[in-house]
């Protein structure tokens, strides 16, 4: 009994544990930055803000709410993400638009800071814990109006690298609310198209896979079926009382199959006659079962109408 | 307007919404295409419990009616009866559920006693890519041409979640092709395995498979699932259905699940997944020159599937001792359309030589197909989604 407790406790730590990680925000990122918005997208007021783009990079839905998002390493509570709104929950691969316009009252997406032109500004997001650093980003000084920091492809990448300063010329165009890649095709496709026309490739590589799979299934069971029939043979051995080389000499494997088997008991049968007449022995059990109103049949079956 | 005339106009109205006044001659020929397949299950006993809903459903899909009328009837329109009932194949969770009955369903001690059998079932995917790269030339997209491709695989279930990942637009065409050749498997198959053999090959008697202990067939899910779906993770929906299905057979404690899964609920989903894949064949989408190409190439894959099995099995022989030599009748059981193609095994030795009973040992390679197609199809799919 001590022994199921703790292999339950153990059961429901390891799954709490599991879920713990299973709802970790990790797949929230700043996504695009713009600092000084003079000619770019407007907040629903009309009015024109600095912005911060947050993005899902996950594929499943993900709740925001109490997140903090701060432009101040020694105040990550900054601007908690308020509970109750429903457009805290971002869609898979989706975005959310924060303005940094320091008008909280206005709205779940109107931070309580702004973003400060001519000067480098730290970005970051805490888990609900305040403590758990989700994700951060220095936005350069010399970014000029209208322009946004972005990265190079949504949510990937760590470091300056992975970002870039988007002009809105030459392919670099601003993107808040949207992709920072504008996909219009399968990558995936078009590369198989380009470089695999008659589908060699595909068919070397995936049928390798489907042989891999199976040669590894098949060598596991090899394996196992020696270990099984080597376990049963020690048993039997012991049940004899026999050293294990020793059964080895009695063995007949091709004598032994079901067939072989089979044949044997119809002429025994056939030859003895036997198992005509059986004993017969009947039990019987008395059951008990205390009478309770939770097990009544007469709670649980309609009555027949009365006349 | 007089009452005449408003009586005039209300049964012109109605004349407009009838199937009469919208019917064309291509939602013609899918009645009849839906009345064929009806025919062929209920006279001919070709898999009536596919082809019974399939082709009920085409009716079903293919009764004319006014689309602007806002009716809400149709399996395309938002909202419908239909269209909800067809969420469990555009979605793509039809067919983990089927596959979680046939686990349940399916011994595996055929496949466990001969480990080696499982490679027959890797052989005959070949099929899936011979097709593949003919659907290329015939100037199909890598996308399209995988989902086309699996039909070779011989298993609707895999061939409709599958398509509905890569070309959803072709489902309908991929779908029915597949049950129409997993249908004539007893058609195809024999030919090709007389043609591939010599009457040496085909009286080769195998050995007795081993007694399978029940912690084996117990291990085998767990292994089994671990291994293909650490390999190919994209396989998970339906390898996973498929091994835990069978865990639940083969544990000894949920054998009342074991039986929903293999009877009622196997049942519930072939009936919807059958009608809904059947209404989803819709007159303007699916008599094209496309869907005369998905069945030409599903032909195709099924014949190279069969061949590659076939042929694998007597190349395998070269290596192995004389003791241990394989059938090579039981090649064709490589896909997977469990149980007709052992069937066909099994009556095509009985035929050469009627003491050779093959129908176990084609079981292996057989549940082997099951695995390798939907190993192949997690392979596509993780390729080119």
């Amino acid at each position: 009994m001590k022994k199921k407790l703790i292999i339950f406790i153990a059961l429901l730590v390891s799954a709490s544990t599991a879920s713990v990680f299973g709802q970790s925000r990790k797949s929230l990122k700043i996504n695009e930055v713009m600092v000084t918005n003079e000619n770019s997208v407007v907040d629903d007021y009309g009015n024109r803000h600095g912005w911060i783009e947050l993005f899902n990079s996950s594929f499943a839905p993900l709740e925001i709410s109490s997140v903090y998002l701060t432009d101040d390493p020694a105040q990550p509570k900054k601007y908690p993400v308020p509970l109750g709104d429903v457009n805290t929950k971002i869609p898979k691969r989706q975005h959310v638009l924060f303005w940094a316009d320091g008008e909280p009252s206005k709205g779940t997406f109107h931070t309580n800071f702004v973003l400060k032109p001519g000067q480098d500004n730290w970005i970051g997001i805490y888990d609900a814990d305040g403590l758990t650093l989700i994700d951060e980003v220095v936005i350069p000084a010399d970014l000029q109006p209208n322009m946004s920091y972005a990265r190079k492809a949504d949510g990937e990448g760590e470091g300056a690298e992975a970002w870039e300063v988007r002009s809105g010329l030459d392919n670099k165009y601003v993107t808040p609310s949207s992709n920072n890649i504008i996909k219009d095709t399968n990558n995936k496709v078009e590369m198989f198209a380009e470089r695999d026309k008659n589908g060699l490739g595909m068919t070397i590589t995936a049928m390798g896979i489907v042989f891999l799979a199976l040669v590894l299934l098949s060598t596991c069971f090899m394996i196992i079926s020696k270990i099984g029939e080597r376990t049963s043979k020690g048993r039997k051995a012991k049940a004899h009382g026999t050293k294990l080389s020793d059964l080895h000499k009695d063995d007949h494997p091709e004598t032994d199959s079901g067939e072989v088997i089979a044949a044997i008991v119809m002429a025994l049968h056939e030859h003895l006659n036997a198992h005509d007449k059986e004993n017969t022995i009947l039990t019987i059990n008395k059951v008990r079962r205390a009478y309770s109103p939770w097990s009544s049949k007469i709670y649980n079956m309609r009555e027949n109408p009365r006349r | 307007m007089s009452f005449g005339d408003f009586l005039v106009q209300n049964l012109h109205q109605f004349w407009i919404l009838t199937g009469f006044y919208n019917v064309t001659w291509q939602h013609l020929v899918m009645l009849a295409v839906g009345l064929f397949f009806i025919w062929l299950a209920i006279k001919k006993d070709f898999e009536p419990m596919l082809l019974v809903p399939i082709g009920f459903g085409m009716l079903i899909g293919n009764i004319p009616f006014n689309p602007d009328a806002g009716l809400e009837i149709g399996i395309y329109e938002e909202g419908s009866v239909l269209n909800i009932l067809y969420n469990g194949v555009s979605a793509g969770w039809y067919p983990p559920l089927i596959f979680l009955g046939i686990g349940a369903m399916t011994d595996f001690s055929a496949l466990i006693a001969n480990p080696k059998l499982m490679l027959i079932g890797a052989a005959a995917q070949f099929g899936i890519f011979g097709a593949y790269m003919v659907a290329l030339l015939l100037g199909f997209a890598p996308d399209q041409a995988g989902a086309i491709a699996i039909i070779g695989g011989a298993d609707g279930p895999t061939a409709i979640f599958l398509s509905s990942k890569l070309a959803p637009n072709l489902m309908g065409a991929i779908a029915v092709s597949a049950y129409s050749y997993m249908a004539l498997v007893p058609v195809i198959q024999p030919p090709i395995m007389a043609l591939c053999t010599t009457k040496k090959e085909r009286l080769i008697k195998m050995k007795p498979a081993r007694a399978v202990s029940q912690n084996e067939k117990i291990i085998f899910p767990i292994v089994g699932l671990l291994l293909t779906c650490f390999v190919v993770p994209s396989g998970i929906p339906l390898l996973g259905m498929l091994f835990f299905g069978n865990l639940l057979r083969e544990c000894g404690v949920t054998t009342r699940l074991a039986k929903t899964a293999s009877n009622a609920l196997t049942d519930i989903v072939t009936i919807l997944l059958g009608m809904t894949v059947g209404a989803s064949t819709q007159a303007s989408s699916f008599l094209t020159a496309q869907t005369i190409g998905i069945f030409a190439l599903g032909f195709m894959a099924f014949i190279i599937a069969s061949t590659s099995g076939v042929m694998f099995v007597k190349l395998f022989n070269l290596f192995l001792p004389e003791s241990k030599k394989i059938n090579p009748l039981i090649g064709n059981a490589g896909v997977s359309a469990v149980p007709m193609s052992s069937r066909i095994s099994n009556n095509m030795g009985l035929k050469y030589d009627p003491t050779n009973y093959l129908l176990m040992h084609a079981m292996g390679p057989n549940v082997a197909g099951v695995i390798g197609s939907a190993v192949a199809a997690g392979a596509l799919l993780g390729f080119l989604a």
